[in-house]
């Protein structure tokens, strides 16, 4: 009886000394559930959400402090997503933050770029080049499509280009078959 | 040499016969040729010519960006009509930039490097180099830049050369003639190929339906030693490079991997001849043997085709169509795809044409499942079709690629022996399409998580200063009153 109580209570010291250790050992960096939220967030940083970026929506949405429909950008399907991820109900997009648009890339018309650096402040991600008094370009790979740049732009030189499929970019599509009708024949 | 035993494949019918008999025949000079920029695996290669100006055949036109591109040629003189945008010879027939040249009609060479008088006295890093500057890039129709795997010596451990003579696609007979007709060039290649790569064993891999080619490239090889000419089993898709080598050698490739990791580099037969053309002669690569075939083409053959011919112009050529053609395939028939239009030019990867006529394909509807495990028998990989394709009809990508669908080689084995005609391959090449577009997709979204994250620290960074800046500010207004008031 004693013994096997001293067995017991040796292990459990025991194991509570490994788990103890391991926690301070491995402890996680961070909220995982922020970089969750942040993984499925299109990293557009447009704001349209409500916050200054994705990183802050997905910690407000950590914090319960947001809703999981305030993304346009990440559309029906981040809406989803973030629903099973939370395990929370899925809502429509909220019409407050905006629609779902494809995506775009901004373009600037170099011609009438004053240089004024405006757009250049407020890029989110830093994709566009110039300088003061010098003409200014959308680095296309880098640009999320925020529009956030066409707003502050004075001279309004600044469009949304749909990005386009190319040769490149283009992938086989789900199998479906047209039905072709059939041919009349002459009686 | 026995063949080592492979898995699955199939034993499609091969239609070989309608082109195999015909000789290569040259190829009338086509008034426009188009060249599209990108006619390889790797970067576009950068056109180095205006609209205007005047190229003489084999001059350089488009320049490599990189090692991992290729440049281009001209296939004949003449002056340079436009660089514009043409239907892409690709599945989706979306538009490409293409150099578009107009004959002048003298076929005036421009001038050639000079011939490599002994290639196997030269350094492999000067063969090498040639092959790259000829823009010869893998002739079986993967386009993969030569130049890259012969230099491959480098990387891996390497033992063999299998040169790959299979031609395993039903109807194409390019290979077959190429041996049958240039079999001393394409040794010679080989040899300067191996000689590249440090190798001293060359197999030369042909299947057992081609016992022409089999006996002229043995007769041709006799007088080399340490060249073995092996004759693989009759079955689809024995010319895929890893499966070739599993099959001649018993080294079977991981998962993801090259072949050269088992020491193996794999070179088509018509690469060998494009190589040999370069090094020994300096003829960049500005033309390639097709198979116009099928049963809707009024005469089917082999043709040297310059690069940038019209595909309308291969089958007038060929007298027309004998039938209204339900399919036009560039390649052939199990892993080619169907051409967007006949407009589309010859590229550097176009092992044939064929034309099938509505009584060659079966298309039939689509049935349901009866998990009879045909398509698991036949996988050349050991993928199980079957269950890749419900997960995909259900979206889900992932699960899908968790089960291997990344390993699929598209060889269509399991849609050509699905007794319920489900589209198997099609399913595959699809998710595979939309699962790269998704990790393109989350690549771009690590970049810009960090950009975003840089700019807001530099913008903390700047606030933090300026608030230090206004205290100190604050502090020096606020120390000048103390000494007053002292």
């Amino acid at each position: 009886m004693i013994a096997a109580l001293i067995v017991m209570a040796g292990l459990a010291l025991f194991i509570g000394a490994v788990l103890g250790y391991a926690s301070l050992r491995f402890k996680v960096e961070g909220d995982p559930l922020v970089e969750k939220i942040d993984a499925i967030l299109p990293q557009t940083q447009c704001g349209q959400c409500g916050f200054p970026g994705c990183k802050p929506y997905a910690t407000a949405i950590a914090n319960g402090e947001a809703e999981i429909n305030q993304c346009p950008p990440g559309g029906d399907d981040g809406i989803h997503k973030l629903a099973d991820l939370l395990g929370r109900e899925y809502k429509p997009l909220n019409a407050d933050n905006g629609v779902e648009k494809p995506r775009a890339v901004a373009f600037i018309a170099e011609d009438l770029c004053i240089g004024c650096t405006l757009c250049l402040q407020a890029c989110p991600v830093d994709a566009i080049a110039g300088a003061a008094k010098q003409m200014h370009t959308i680095l296309a790979p880098l640009c999320t499509g925020c529009e956030l740049c066409i707003a502050p732009c004075p001279v309004d030189c600044i469009a949304m280009h749909p990005i386009e499929e190319t040769v490149d970019t283009w992938k086989w599509r789900y199998p479906t078959f047209t039905l072709k009708p059939v041919e009349r024949q002459a009686a | 040499m026995k063949n080592h035993p492979i898995r699955g494949g199939v034993h499609p019918r091969y239609w070989k016969e309608l082109a195999s008999g015909q000789p290569i025949a040259a190829f009338p000079l086509p008034a426009r040729l188009s060249l599209p920029l990108q006619q390889h695996v790797g970067a576009a290669a950068i056109p180095l010519v205006e609209p205007g100006q005047r190229v003489r055949k084999g001059e350089r036109i488009a320049l490599a960006p990189g090692a991992m591109s290729a440049p281009l040629h001209a296939p004949t003189s003449g002056v340079v009509h436009a660089i514009e945008e043409i239907t892409a010879a690709h599945a989706s027939g979306l538009p490409q930039l293409a150099i578009v040249i107009d004959s002048d009609g003298l076929d005036e060479w421009a001038e050639l490097p000079a011939p490599l008088a002994d290639p196997f006295a030269a350094p492999p890093e000067e063969i090498v180099r040639r092959v790259a500057e000829a823009g010869i890039v893998g002739q079986g129709g993967a386009v993969f830049p030569t130049a890259v795997k012969l230099g491959m010596g480098k990387q891996y451990r390497l033992d063999t050369l299998l040169l790959n003579g299979a031609e395993c696609e039903p109807y194409i007979t390019s290979d077959d003639r190429v041996m049958r007709e240039h079999a001393a060039e394409v040794i010679d290649g080989a040899r300067i190929m191996a000689h590249a790569l440090g190798v001293a064993k060359i197999i030369i891999a042909i299947k057992k339906n081609k016992p022409e080619a089999i006996a002229i490239m043995r007769e041709a090889a006799r007088a080399f030693a340490g060249i073995e000419v092996v004759g693989v089993k009759i079955q689809y898709p024995i010319g895929y490079a890893q499966y070739l080598t599993q099959a001649v050698t018993g080294r079977e490739t991981p998962a993801g991997r090259r072949n050269a990791e088992v020491g193996v580099v794999v070179q088509n037969v018509a690469t060998a001849l494009a190589v040999q053309r370069a090094v020994r002669h300096g003829v960049p690569l500005i033309s390639r043997v097709v198979t116009v075939t099928g049963t809707a083409v009024s005469r089917a053959g082999n043709f040297e085709v310059p690069i940038g011919t019209p595909v309308a112009e291969l089958i007038a050529h060929c007298g027309g169509y004998r039938a209204r053609p339900r399919f036009l395939v560039n390649g052939g028939p199990m892993m080619g795809f169907q051409l967007p239009d006949e407009n589309v030019p010859v590229v550097k990867g176009c092992v044939g044409i064929v034309a099938l006529a509505e009584e060659e394909t079966a298309r039939q509807p689509e049935q349901a499942c009866i998990r009879c495990g045909t398509c698991m028998d036949v996988c050349p990989i050991g993928l199980p079709p079957v269950e890749m394709a419900q997960l995909i009809r259900k979206d889900r990508l992932d699960d899908a690629a968790r089960l291997g669908v990344g390993d699929c080689i598209a060889c269509g084995s399991c849609a050509w022996a699905c007794p319920s005609h489900i589209p198997l391959v099609q399913y595959f090449n699809h998710a595979n399409g939309a699962l790269w577009t998704a990790d393109r997709q989350q690549r771009k979204n690590e970049r810009l998580r960090q950009l975003a994250e840089a700019r807001s620290a530099r913008l903390e960074a700047a606030r933090q200063e300026r608030l230090a800046a206004q205290a100190a500010r604050k502090a020096r207004a606020a120390a000048p009153r103390q000494e007053i008031s002292e």
